[in-house]
């Protein structure tokens, strides 16, 4: 027993190093899931508002783009206001719209800590599940898609952005809507994806829109990026298409969280088939 | 000793502070992302005890995952990095010199051996953090080149930080 602890005492640096460096290397496995989500993340309090003090220093600098694209956002919805279309039927009054019941609705919410330069990218934004956010909801902005929500605490929500390794959506060709998904490109280029699974009666052509195809979790149509580059490298029977991407990450100011009314309602039915099979 | 204590706390915040909210949004060419918190370990006194030096290293990891989103991966490096740190000076130092050679800094050790201790601690340090990151072998080569380029980033401000702060010995 003696010799033991002499021998105990005598390494102390190496017994110290198995403790400490298992006992993080746990932490590492069972929190990184996300799952299981812990509060060593930036939504806890101390981090949380430490990212957006900073924040609000940051935003004074990036006023003017930020400014640029609220304009742009204005004039595209002014062009879908009812002013702005003619009136070519004279009995409109009082029709109760019956078939166009809204779907989706949006939580408008600010960036307040955001990463491009890594493996697993996420962002922190100052909604949570008292706003209405909730678990797998998706995020987009004005010019594209974001990400999908993956941890919420009451004031503030985790999303992994698109990009991550593990980002996957669903998304299709503007013209022909052919459908394949999106993913990250495997260099960590940030202005870069990978459209795949294209089935190969496609015929895309470079500078075609790519969109969210309608199951995604997004609204169909929201725009992701251009094809860039018709290579098919990992081909085999499909398509796989280099996609430069709309949504300049590094840059994200405000984002919108987007509510999918009928999402528990499909989950639901979709768990319901699975467990019938 | 209180003055050892204060400018090792000051080191700590600072350090994370810079890791934070400057360094963090810094990336060359998609590959090159500098880690200098880990300099508050490297600059740790000689004379720190093994179980401070570990929960130490174990804390500022800790701190940076938090606001990394990335719980355990720094700590388990920073951890490593300590046992280096260690193994390293256990070599290099001899036990008699701490009285008038209390940290390891630049302008204490030279810059011969400072250069060593830091490359080779953060090349340990590098090597654990991106591979524990990424956690695949099909990624080899850009890992590794990764690794590479971040760790000449990190010893470059190493020692710029190094030389800012530089002050002639006293004898």
């Amino acid at each position: 027993m003696r010799n033991l602890l002499i021998f105990i005492t005598k390494y102390n640096a190496f017994f110290l190093f198995i403790i400490f460096e298992i006992s993080s290397l746990i932490i590492y496995i069972k929190f990184n899931s996300f799952q299981k989500a812990s509060f060593i993340n930036s939504t806890n309090k101390i981090t949380g508002t430490l990212y957006a003090q900073v924040d609000e220093l940051y935003s004074y600098l990036s006023l003017r783009e930020t400014n640029d694209s609220l304009a742009k956002e204005n004039a595209r919805l002014r062009g879908q206001l009812k002013a702005s279309f003619y009136i070519d039927s004279v009995n409109k009054k009082e029709v109760k719209d019956t078939i166009y019941k809204q779907q989706y609705t949006y939580v408008e919410a600010k960036v307040i800590n955001n990463s491009t330069n890594r493996s697993n990218n996420y962002i922190t934004i100052n909604r949570g599940s008292l706003q209405g956010v909730g678990k797998g909801m998706g995020v987009i902005c004005s010019s594209g898609i974001v990400g999908k929500v993956v941890f919420v605490g009451p004031h503030m929500s985790i999303v992994q952005s698109l990009l991550h390794k593990d980002s996957r959506f669903s998304a299709m060709l503007s013209k022909n809507k052919e459908i394949g998904y999106i993913e990250w490109s495997d260099d960590l280029d940030p202005h870069k994806g990978f459209l795949k699974d294209v089935s190969n009666n496609a015929q895309p052509h470079v500078g075609e829109e790519v969109v969210t195809s309608e199951f995604s979790l997004f609204p169909a149509g929201i725009p992701i990026g251009k094809v860039s580059n018709l290579r098919t490298k990992n081909g085999g029977f499909a398509l796989n298409m280099e996609v430069k991407l709309a949504v300049d990450y590094g840059k994200l100011q405000y984002v919108n969280v987007v509510i999918n009314k009928f999402a528990e309602e499909q989950a639901g039915l979709e768990a319901q088939q699975k467990k019938d099979e | 000793m209180s003055r050892v204590l204060l400018i090792n706390f000051l080191r700590f915040i600072s350090l994370i502070f810079l890791q934070v909210f400057l360094l963090k949004n810094i990336t060359l060419y998609n590959l090159s992302t500098p880690y200098l918190y880990i300099m508050f370990i490297l600059l740790l006194p000689f004379e720190t005890p093994n179980i401070l030096l570990f929960a130490l290293s174990f804390l500022i990891g800790i701190i940076i995952d938090a606001f990394y989103d990335t719980p355990g991966l720094h700590a388990a490096s920073c951890v490593l990095l300590a046992f280096v740190r260690i193994l390293f000076i256990s070599i290099t130092v001899q036990k008699e010199g701490f009285d008038n050679e209390p940290e390891p800094t630049l302008s204490v050790m030279g810059t011969r051996w400072f250069f060593t201790y830091a490359l080779i601690l953060t090349l340990a340090h590098h090597f654990f953090l991106f591979n524990l990151e990424v956690f695949r072998l099909s990624e080899i080569p850009f890992t590794l080149s990764r690794f590479v380029l971040s760790s000449i980033f990190t010893v470059f401000l190493m020692l710029l930080t190094g030389f800012l702060f530089y002050r002639k010995r006293e004898r």
